[in-house]
């Protein structure tokens, strides 16, 4: 069996020097957060908004240390700004990881369009997205991205699909019960 | 709705004389050119854009740089505008991280509009219920020494609101370059090698 792609990833921040991790939570990434928190050598930070994440990262490659981003596809909507003005402007490296929603198997119909505008959009800023779907395929992207990301200076995304991370039924994540309420 | 007291170059002048070896990271507008005016060195970086972004830049910074105090001096807007990371910051705890806001109550760069701050919002007391342990609004030279004091002995992190009269600033601009101010700040905080060459 494959090595999951949220211990490859952690894996992979440890063998290139990632030291800061920023975060805002999705349940695809609850492993790699877990794993992220419970380690010394990554400082773990949790936020209030996507959009931090950008300045975060640019803060510590400032300090002089590589950071990563983790966000739900909602997310991304948030960092618009910050990655052109900031990241694109400067060149600062960013290496992001989003978990996707509103693609493969969606049961919420409110995920769908911002799921499907994440990489007309991350395209449009100018950024290196890569779409995964196995844990190989995610593990080799982000092995990729992240020497992208830091020995040349790129704004990259690595996007883990739903069809890798299953998707979100209600009623096993969610609740004991569903009741429906008539309209 | 206080009167602003302060004016902003001398609040910058007398900060700058305890900085001491302090990395200071400007938010755009006026503070850039206040910081410009005051103390330019290679050791600011310069935002002249991603509005809300001084803050979190300046923890992930303070995260990365643990033995440097990380200075971020931005204004009010801008500070609105990215203010759940005060609860981000007080989170983490950096023991060398000061956030310096000169609320001079308006929107200086887009026609001195209002902001909050106008309207009774208390970024201090915003600051204190994220859980910032230091915090403090600055009206006068009294409030100015207590700042100047708690920079080099209070408890880290800190937000000081510092309230500046609602004047236009000298425009003294630095590098326009974004590539050219990260390059310099790496270089004089990391050392050349360190700061072209990735490990």
């Amino acid at each position: 069996m494959a090595e999951p792609w949220t211990k490859a990833a952690h894996r992979l921040f440890k063998k290139h020097n990632v030291r800061t991790v920023g975060y805002v939570p999705d349940a695809g990434l609850t492993e790699l957060i877990n794993s992220c928190n419970t380690d010394n050598d990554i400082k773990s930070v949790v936020m209030t908004t996507e959009e931090e994440g950008i300045g975060l990262s640019s803060g510590a490659w400032l300090g002089g240390e590589k950071a990563a981003v983790l966000m739900q596809s909602s997310g991304v909507g948030n960092t618009v700004n910050a990655i052109a003005s900031i990241v694109t402007s400067c060149q600062f490296p960013l290496f992001m990881i989003v978990t996707m929603r509103g693609q493969y198997g969606e049961s919420n119909p409110w995920q769908m369009p911002m799921g499907q505008a994440v990489v007309p959009v991350l395209k449009s800023l100018g950024m290196h997205v890569f779409e995964v779907e196995t844990d190989e395929e995610a593990a080799e992207a982000i092995e990729a991205g992240l020497k992208m990301a830091f020995v040349s200076n790129a704004a990259v995304a690595v996007l883990i699909g739903q069809k890798l991370i299953g998707a979100k039924s209600f009623i096993a994540d969610v609740a004991e019960e569903v009741i429906n309420v008539e309209n | 709705m206080s009167k602003t007291r302060l004016n902003r170059s001398d609040v910058l002048d007398k900060l700058m004389k305890v900085r001491g070896n302090a990395l200071a990271i400007a938010g755009l507008g006026s503070p850039v050119w206040d910081l410009a005016a005051s103390d330019h060195q290679p050791e600011n970086f310069y935002n002249w854009g991603g509005m809300g972004c001084a803050v979190s830049m300046g923890l992930g910074c303070a995260l990365a740089q643990p033995k440097r105090n990380v200075w971020v001096i931005t204004g009010d807007g801008e500070a609105l505008m990215g203010v759940g990371s005060f609860a981000t910051v007080a989170n983490q705890r950096p023991d060398n991280l000061a956030i310096i806001i000169l609320d001079n109550e308006h929107y200086g760069e887009t026609g001195m509009q209002k902001t909050h701050t106008s309207g009774g919002t208390d970024l201090a007391a915003m600051a204190a219920g994220a859980g910032i342990p230091t915090t403090m609004t600055v009206y006068n030279d009294e409030d100015l020494s207590k700042l100047t004091n708690a920079l080099k002995s209070a408890p880290l992190p800190l937000v000081a609101s510092v309230k500046i009269e609602n004047t236009k600033p000298k425009l003294v601009l630095p590098s326009r370059d974004g590539v050219y101010i990260k390059n310099r700040f790496r270089q004089a905080v990391l050392g050349s090698t360190a700061a072209m060459h990735v490990t």
